[in-house]
């Protein structure tokens, strides 16, 4: 079982460091179990960077998934269908949700959630920068689904087989569930595709919105990718970023195709030699631009989440008072009988 | 804690009748009702579960990684606890 | 339409579930804290769930939520309300859950044409209450900050409160007794939440309310203008 708990108590021993002799061992037994597939939990010893690492990432994976929310959010209260309403509010409620797992994972790394949102919301760390592109017309959340939700699918299935054991588990939750956040983008912008020739023109015209910065999540290329070498070392990350845009690339390609939509690539053609599809460059400028914080939405996501967070503080301080006044309450027993409601 | 940090609870899940409660992932909440309810939204929300405990996190001891031989080991090399430790001739049934 | 199943009554109680889901969605991405937007959200989807099969007693859902007039709505005013801070939206739950849970188990208990229907509601709509009461204790009996929040916004929506029991055609329930068990279980609540239970008119000329019949509060207009604007601009259009 790995907990979040059994961090806590783990994490008090890691402060009386363990003598250089000891660590060299921990170091062996820890590139030994990596090295054989096996999973690291979160009472294990493991060196400091892979820890500083899976927090960061998991972190960022975390505050994507909270940050995603809202370009999708967006179109919830205008949805033109109630049908389509229903499904946007449960795609949305499953990032909230996603963004909890995840959260929950990166706790049992000894980091509280409370410090991964104040770095979040001082800009300390990162979200995935296709969030700060805005949601403009009701395709937009189609082009999520189909681009966006594939590519981070993409991305997060070789996750599932990553080395530390509670983001591998959260992966697996994460990937089961999204499985229809991407057939109902699909299905979206097929319904749009064959409508009416407005109807048409906007999913078209979405398409070339999301394309390239969909192409942009995978991350710089290769040579270009800071942590990428270390990260596949630790069997953090399987596959590269390279690789995964191009696996991405041949999967869209027919699928564009059956949508009666074109990417907007004039340079994407099939190579019979690579058995690949070459693609035309993607402007890394725009990357590195909205990453740094010049995106459209950047600021507003921010603070959005930053008066999401202010405007509740009363409320958590008065749950926070609640239970301390009615102590009794807290951690007593015989859960399991009101539990069975649920 | 600050006054706004919700403390942390580890979430149990039956995922149907026979089966016992596993460990689902963790969640933070004020108190015991409402982690027991978040539970409910968060991990059961696709119909996953029967039953739910939801455990202070702080209320978990675990054994610690420099135990893990003198815990572990002792049970890994008592083969007669386990069925297939046995020889049983072909054809005898119900054994 | 079918015969066996009131339109008026159909639309009345689908209309109450189809503006508050949406109300209640309007939170998404701004809740207090995340386990809240997970929370939030169950009860949206469970609402437009309810709206939907309501709305298809009466006629084509979309055609429904989508092309009518707002002066053809026929929600109460209590659902339409703005959000206004998380004690005014819970407040606002206390009081339409309360109401919806003794009015469906009631209706479930019977054998009259919203029977099936309510059957399945009335567990739903029983965690909603929960869900009220929750807070509306924590937030009741929290710090001196909440408890006037929580005061505030259940006074400021009390004047909403009496319209539920108004008749409407084609719904049979005892209205009296469904308002003497609502003062009952709100009553309780909010005294367990240390919150007092409001004075003031709940119906009479100065009460607020008159959904039912077709009369709206002015945030609704804006409201509909949202849902409806996609929609509506693109006639004959499917999704």
């Amino acid at each position: 079982m790995a907990t979040a708990a059994a961090q806590r108590t783990a994490g008090s021993e890691a402060d009386g460091a363990p003598d250089p002799v000891d660590t060299t061992a921990y170091q062996h037994a820890f590139d030994a179990a990596v090295a054989a597939d096996e999973r690291i939990e979160p009472r294990d010893w493991m060196p400091d960077a892979y820890r500083a690492t899976l927090v960061r990432q998991i972190a960022q994976h975390a505050h994507s998934e909270i940050i995603g929310m809202q370009p999708e959010a967006n179109w919830i209260t205008r949805a033109p269908s109630l049908r389509r309403k229903a499904i946007l509010m449960a795609k949305v409620q499953d990032e909230a949700g996603h963004g909890l797992y995840l959260y929950s994972a990166a706790e049992t790394l000894g980091t509280g959630r409370d410090e991964l949102l104040d770095k979040l919301h001082s800009g300390r760390q990162k979200y995935s920068s296709i969030f700060n592109y805005p949601t403009l017309t009701w395709a937009d959340v189609g082009a999520i689904g189909w681009l966006v939700d594939g590519a981070a699918i993409t991305n997060q299935v070789p996750l599932c087989r990553c080395s530390y054991g509670p983001y591998a588990r959260a992966m697996v939750r994460i990937c089961k569930e999204e499985s229809f956040h991407q057939r109902q983008g699909y299905e979206l912008l097929l319904a749009l595709s064959k409508g009416t020739p407005e109807q048409h023109a906007m999913a078209q015209d979405a398409v070339n919105r999301w394309w390239w910065p969909s192409l942009m999540m995978f991350g710089p290329p290769d040579d270009e990718s800071q942590h990428s070498a270390q990260s596949m070392t630790w069997k953090i990350k399987r596959h590269s970023n390279d690789e995964l845009r191009q696996r991405f690339v041949d999967i869209c390609v027919p699928q564009a195709e059956s949508l009666g939509l074109t990417l907007p690539d004039p340079e994407l053609r099939w190579n019979e030699e690579r058995g690949h599809h070459d693609f035309g460059p993607i402007d890394w400028t725009e990357f590195w631009e909205v990453l740094k914080g010049n995106g459209p939405c950047n600021e507003q996501r921010i603070n959005q989440r930053r008066r999401a967070h202010d405007e509740g503080a009363w409320v958590r301080e008065a749950a926070a008072a609640y239970a301390a006044k009615h102590t009794g309450s807290a951690g007593g027993t015989g859960h399991e009988t009101g539990a069975t409601r649920a | 804690m600050s006054t706004t940090d919700w403390p942390l609870w580890e979430v149990f899940v039956r995922s149907r009748r026979g089966l016992s409660h596993t460990h689902a992932g963790s969640l933070h909440a004020p108190d015991a009702e409402l982690a027991l309810r978040n539970a409910r939204d968060l991990y059961t929300r696709r119909g996953e579960g029967v039953s739910i405990w939801v455990v202070p996190a702080t209320a978990i001891t675990a054994s610690s990684p420099d135990e893990k031989d003198p815990f572990f080991e002792p049970a890994a090399d008592k083969p007669y606890r386990h069925p297939t430790f046995y020889e049983i001739p072909e054809g005898v049934k119900h054994l | 339409m079918t015969a066996t199943v009131p339109a008026t009554a159909a639309l009345a109680l689908g209309d109450d579930a189809l503006v508050l889901s949406h109300r209640l969605g309007e939170w998404a991405g701004h809740a207090p804290v995340l386990e809240e937007e997970v929370a939030l959200a169950n009860i949206v989807l469970d609402l437009l769930g309810q709206a939907r099969v309501l709305l298809s007693l009466a006629g084509d859902e979309d055609e429904l939520a989508y092309l009518r007039e707002e002066r053809a709505f026929r929600n109460l005013q209590l659902v339409e309300q703005p959000n206004g801070d998380f004690a005014h939206t819970i407040a606002r739950q206390l009081y339409f859950s309360t109401y919806q849970q003794l009015l469906y188990a009631e209706l479930a208990s019977g054998d009259g044409p919203f029977a099936p229907l309510a059957a399945k509601a009335v567990k739903e709509v029983a965690y909603h209450r929960d869900h009220a009461e929750q807070w509306t204790l924590r937030l009741g009996d929290g710090t001196g900050t909440s408890h006037e929040r929580m005061q505030h916004a259940c006074d400021a929506l009390w004047r909403f409160t009496g319209e539920m029991f108004q008749p409407v055609e084609g719904l049979d329930a005892d209205r009296a007794a469904l308002e003497t068990r609502w003062l009952e279980s709100v009553g309780d609540v909010l005294g367990r939440a240390t919150l007092t239970l409001p004075e003031g008119p709940r119906t009479g000329a100065w009460s607020a309310g008159a959904g039912r019949q077709g009369l709206h509060t002015e945030p609704f207009g804006r409201m509909l203008a949202e849902m409806q604007h996609l929609h509506r601009s693109h006639p004959g259009a499917s999704w």
